[in-house]
């Protein structure tokens, strides 16, 4: 693997995401703002809790997918336990999001 | 019917009294910082939600499919979502009507 490629560690939070837009829209409160998108981020949950798409253009779209029934086994035991279906949720990025994470890679090599 | 930017906006707008206009900067400025971040080099973070990271994938052989030509996928950063425990408990209750 080529060490340049490498993301770096950095990781942005809900809270930094929410200042950074505050500062942005700053005829917002940042309370206004906070409030925003916890709603969103809430919204999108629940949308997905009742088995509903979501879909941002440009960004990406999310969906449930069905990972049915098994049989599994208690690790300590050793006894199987017969697990039930269940929905996990999926995220496939949108061209415009591949496109972009990608092509920061390639410029991040570029300028080394 | 899937959830999309506007009716996220009309959202914003009925539920916290943003203007029609502002809703729908905010939604779009929400997306756009996640996908700056991203492009960046950075994974975000969404507690409640789930966790978007990068991860780097070498170069690897791929064939074009129509004509069984090989040709080789080139080492690409990717992003993969990895839902939170919250999250995935209120999904894995949906029983679905499949």
């Amino acid at each position: 693997m080529n060490a340049i490629m490498m993301p770096s560690n950095r990781t942005v939070t809900k809270t930094e995401l929410i200042e950074s837009l505050a500062r942005k829209q700053n005829h917002l409160a940042y309370k206004d703002v906070e409030l925003a998108v916890k709603s969103l981020i809430e919204k999108m949950s629940l949308t997905l809790s009742v088995g509903e798409r979501i879909e941002i253009r440009g960004f990406g779209s999310f969906s449930l997918h069905f990972r049915p029934p098994r049989i599994g086994r208690n690790p300590k035991t050793g006894d199987s336990v017969a697990l039930a279906g269940k929905h996990v949720p999926h995220f496939k990025p949108g061209k415009e999001l591949r496109e972009r994470v990608n092509n920061g890679a390639a410029a991040d090599m570029e300028a080394n | 019917m899937a959830l999309t930017k506007a009716a996220m906006a009309e959202m914003l707008f009925n539920e916290l009294g943003l203007n029609k206009r502002e809703a729908k900067e905010l939604v779009e400025l929400f997306f756009e910082e996640v996908r700056d971040a991203l492009a960046a080099g950075e994974d975000v973070k969404l507690s409640g939600f789930g966790n978007f990271t990068l991860r780097v994938k070498n170069e690897r052989p791929g064939r074009n499919p129509k004509t069984g030509e090989e040709i080789p996928i080139s080492a690409r950063r990717v992003v993969t979502f990895r839902p939170g425990q919250k999250l995935k408990a209120r999904v894995e209750a949906y029983a679905g009507s499949q």
